[in-house]
């Protein structure tokens, strides 16, 4: 340094790096919150485009640009005349025409057409959270009862007021210190009654031997009085926790899927989708849910799920013994009133007359009882049979219940809306 | 300032050969060099192009000893280091560091994040507040040359500015700012609480679009004082429950029905404070809804000054930045590195795309205030004849004192007035259009940079910054007080330059929003003369 002057006073630096990010975080949710409807529209078509594994990524999206604009009142660049200054003349003088460019309004330095972007539309980039957040807003588990307080909940301490006793690292000094005033306060107060006592007895007793004793007994209380202890034992307060159960509600979902020959790479394709969709549903929204993978041919077994999406496997189909496994693992498992129990189906609907059947008197009579919801998602094959009715989805006609749902799924765009309709917050029971 | 990387922009005299009359270009732009009389420095105060905080306090001291003995006069600064997202996050609330929140920053927000992050655009380099302490922001990912660019640029330059500047000792309070803007966020959550966001939200939404039309132009405002402001909001809600009368609230709610008979406003004032006129005369308005207009106007206020210096202040800062940069070239605190790093970013700041370039965005502030700037000094220091015929008073005389006075005493229309030279014409190639009310496919060129067209030029100029040329000049006419409590406002039309029906009908429904009755704009020409009306 050459110079010897000290530096202008007050000049300070500051580093914020570390601060947590702050206003960004409200205004973004506010925007989102504003424009939700227009988000989730577009949130949804990228959605749908998506693969699977993307699904749970941010993204950029695109929402009309109507509502967004923040009026201000501006001319008419049509009406009256304007005389405007631009630079980097090259060649013009003074009497020269020049065409006014396409499109016009550019020319003059105020106005500006906005940001460099079309007042049509908006892109911006959603974070992962915010992304998930818009596809699961109006979602929601049907029925979710809070049935119980949970063993597997964790147990939370709460603040529990003070106690007499506890570790050294919960001592409250300040409610200490007030117990310790409030007990001096009383003591002294009781003390100063007995000497005003005394005091009183003296004035009226003449022995003199009586008198030095009640002299001797003030004194004794007056020393009393002027030291009591700062501290004693029994003015320590600690801080005091108690555990308390919180209320979670854990839930298990069922999946069972056709993995029969009639299920080609197309259909399982879909169910794949729905059931990632559902999974990732479940992954987010709760906590504790628990998820079993049930697989059938003309067999029934319980995969995990690398297995259950990704295993090929052929053969027959029957759906009788996969909802037998799923009830005899829901009653062996998850049994009592701790858990909510969902089951999902996704089928091509193939199966005999009498499975079917069979499946959906079963399914009525003993497996809805357990479940709170069952949903099934039908998946039927391509080209011309759209209309007519599978053969499962035929056989499920028979049963009647609100805890029962199921949709048919044509194509890869289906699968939202149909997951949607199934999952709806306010779902009118079918 | 933003970084933006622009192709330059030669040959522009070697055109086609030509028999019309061309203006010759009398001089160029002449390249400063170190003075080789200062004594230099063997010792740099940092090389590194990675710069550390223990680094940015020799540089401030440097650059505040140059500043000090070139009579800059300035607020003290405080230097916040931030991260990128810390910076974008700034913008989109104007700068401030404390805000309320409102949707439309969170659109900013997100726009500016989606350029940045897909590189379309770059970032800020810096930002700085009009308070006192100064803030200046630097970002860490700037390099030390850039660092310190900032802190010359923003430190001093605007800092210095916004301290002496004439609009913004008249129209801001440096000290109070944040307070109050503390004190506004404060209290918008409060309503947002007891109201409900969505009805804070649309009242915001109608106050933004009045925006620019909430300012006082002439006055000067009262001072902002938070502790004040909370006060007199205390008084208006004690004095609102003290006075609540349920007979009269019902009364009140059909349509003015008990109006009483002296209502009636004797001799209406035209006034151009829209927001201050409907925070006290709109008829339905809640004591929160009128303190949210208060809020905005308050605002707005502050940045008035902002939207009129955008050439004095860019130009002066940028002045500042290359002057103080090259004094610690002079006295040997930096290296050659360092200077060609910093003059990269500069000469990308200061660039002026031509008019027909793809990337022509109008005439950057920063361009021809450095222009303007650096020219007063060469006027002052080597005068030419030219100068000394346009610039009597200047040519020769002390280049400090000449520049303070033009920070001081100027708003961008003044500036220009007084001191576009015609070197700064040429250099720019400045030249005036004309888009004529019967001619609608062309523009007539109506003068260039050559002797006669200078001062034609200038003033064309300098019309161009002020403000009624961009934000139409909108007063409230009357009230119908006493029938339809119909709210008149009136556009004076210049250059029979109609509003954009379009952006009316948007303002407009918004205003109703505020006023309950309805709003009716009519467009007046000089003469009183009525040229359109628009209804809500």
């Amino acid at each position: 340094m050459s110079n010897s002057k000290p530096p202008i006073v007050g000049t300070r630096i500051v580093d914020r790096r570390s601060d947590p990010p702050g206003r960004g975080a409200v205004n973004r949710e506010r925007f989102i919150r504003r424009f939700k409807d227009d988000i989730k529209r577009a949130a949804d078509d990228e959605f749908s485009k998506r693969s699977i594994k993307d699904m749970g990524r941010g993204g950029r999206v695109t929402i009309p640009g109507r509502g967004l604009a923040e009026p201000f009142l501006r001319h008419d660049h049509k009406t009256g005349s304007r005389d405007f200054v631009l630079p980097g003349n090259r060649e013009y003088i003074p009497g020269d025409n020049i065409d006014r460019p396409k499109g016009g309004g550019q020319g003059d330095g105020g106005d500006q057409a906005g940001e460099g972007e079309g007042r049509d539309s908006f892109a911006f980039v959603l974070s992962r959270d915010e992304f998930l957040a818009l596809f699961f807003d109006d979602l929601e588990l049907p029925n979710l009862e809070r049935t119980r307080f949970g063993n597997v909940t964790l147990e939370r301490s709460r603040r529990a007021g003070y106690s007499r006793d506890g570790v050294p690292g919960n001592l409250s000094p300040a409610m200490t210190v007030r117990m310790s005033i409030a007990r001096r306060i009383a003591l002294r107060g009781a003390l100063q009654r007995r000497i005003e006592e005394l005091e009183a007895q003296l004035a009226l007793t003449d022995s003199p031997v009586v008198r030095a004793e009640i002299a001797a007994e003030i004194e004794r209380l007056q020393a009393r009085r002027a030291s009591l202890p700062y501290f004693e034992d029994i003015d320590r307060r600690y801080r005091a926790r108690a555990p308390m159960p919180s209320p979670a509600t854990r839930a298990v979902m069922v999946c069972m899927m056709d993995v029969s020959g009639s299920m080609d790479e197309r259909k399982k394709d879909l169910a794949k989708r729905f059931f990632a969709l559902l999974y990732m549903f479940l992954e987010r929204k709760y906590g504790l849910v628990e998820i079993v993978f049930i697989r059938h041919t003309e067999t029934a077994e319980e995969v995990d799920e690398q297995t259950f999406f990704h295993d090929p496997l052929s053969g027959g189909t029957l759906v009788k013994p996969a909802l037998e496994l799923a009830k005899h693992v829901i009653e062996t498992r998850y049994g009592g009133p701790d858990w909510n129990i969902y089951g999902a189906q996704a089928s091509d609907g193939d199966c005999t007359e009498s499975d079917g059947r069979a499946s959906a008197a079963f399914l009525d009579s003993e497996l809805l009882p357990l479940v709170r919801y069952f949903a099934y998602v039908d998946i039927p094959g391509q080209g011309g049979w759209f209309n007519r009715p599978s053969d499962l989805w035929g056989a499920y006609d028979s049963i009647d219940s609100t805890a029962f749902a199921r949709r048919k799924v044509h194509g890869r765009g289906d699968i939202w809306p149909v997951f949607r309709e199934l999952f709806g917050k306010n779902k009118e029971a079918a | 300032m933003t970084g933006k990387a622009v192709g330059g922009a030669s040959g522009a005299d070697s055109g086609p050969p030509r028999e019309r009359a061309w203006p010759k270009l009398i001089s160029r732009p002449t390249v400063p060099m170190p003075d080789p009389s200062r004594p230099r420095l063997e010792q740099r105060i940092a090389s590194a192009s990675e710069w550390t905080i223990g680094m940015l306090e020799p540089f401030d001291q440097a650059l505040a000893a140059h500043a000090r003995r070139l009579g800059l006069e300035t607020y003290p600064i405080q230097y916040e280091v931030i991260t990128a997202d810390q910076m974008l996050d700034l913008c989109s609330t104007v700068g401030m560091p404390v805000h309320y929140a409102h949707w439309s920053f969170g659109k900013h927000l997100l726009g500016q994040e989606r350029d940045y992050r897909t590189g379309r655009s770059g970032l800020a380099y810096e930002i700085v507040i009009n308070t006192d302490p100064a803030l200046v922001y630097l970002m860490e990912t700037n390099t030390t040359a850039l660092q310190v660019l900032v802190m010359a640029h923003a430190g001093y330059g605007h800092n210095a500015f916004f301290r002496n500047n004439y609009l913004f000792r008249q129209f801001t309070q440096a000290d109070a700012i944040l307070d109050y803007l503390q004190f506004a966020r404060g209290f918008i959550q409060d309503c947002e609480e007891r109201f409900g966001s969505r009805e804070v939200e649309k009242v915001l939404d109608c106050c933004h679009a009045l925006a620019p039309y909430g300012v006082d132009r002439y006055r000067r405002p009262a001072r902002l004082s938070a502790r004040r402001e909370r006060e007199r909001l205390n008084e208006r809600v004690r004095f609102d429950q003290q006075h609540y009368n349920p007979d009269y609230e019902h009364l009140h709610m059909k349509d003015g029905a008990a109006k009483p008979a002296a209502d009636v406003t004797p001799g209406f004032e035209p006034q151009e404070n829209l927001l201050y006129f409907i925070e006290k005369g709109a008829p339905r308005l809640a004591p929160w809804q009128r303190e949210l207009v208060r809020i905005v106007r308050k605002v707005a206020q502050y940045f008035y000054p902002q939207r009129l210096t955008k050439v004095a202040n860019e130009g002066a800062a940028t002045f500042w930045h290359y002057t103080l940069l090259h004094e610690l070239y002079d006295a040997g605190q930096v290296d050659d590195g360092f200077m060609m790093e910093w003059l990269a970013n500069h000469s990308d700041v200061v660039y002026q795309a031509p008019f027909d370039a793809r990337h022509y965005n109008g005439i950057n502030p920063y361009a021809l205030g450095f222009a303007m700037f650096r020219d007063i000094r060469r006027i002052c220091e080597r005068p030419t004849d030219e100068d000394r015929q346009w610039f009597p008073r200047l040519a020769g005389s002390s280049w400090t004192e000449a520049i303070h006075f033009a920070m001081a005493n100027f708003k961008d229309e003044s500036l220009i007035e007084q001191y576009l030279s015609p070197k700064v014409i040429r250099e720019l190639r400045l030249f005036l259009l004309r888009d004529a009310e019967d001619d609608r496919s062309h523009y007539g060129v109506q003068a260039i940079h050559n002797e006669r067209g200078y001062m034609e030029v200038r003033q064309a100029l300098a019309a161009q910054y002020r403000l009624e040329t961009h934000t139409p000049t909108i007063v409230v006419g009357r009230q119908n007080e006493e029938s339809d409590r119909a709210l008149l406002l009136q556009h004076r039309v210049e250059n029979g330059r109609l509003l954009d029906s379009e952006s009316v009908d948007a303002v407009l429904r918004h205003v109703k929003e505020l006023w309950t009755y309805d709003v009716v704009l009519e467009e007046l020409d000089g003469d009183g003369n009525r040229l359109k009306i628009h209804r809500t």
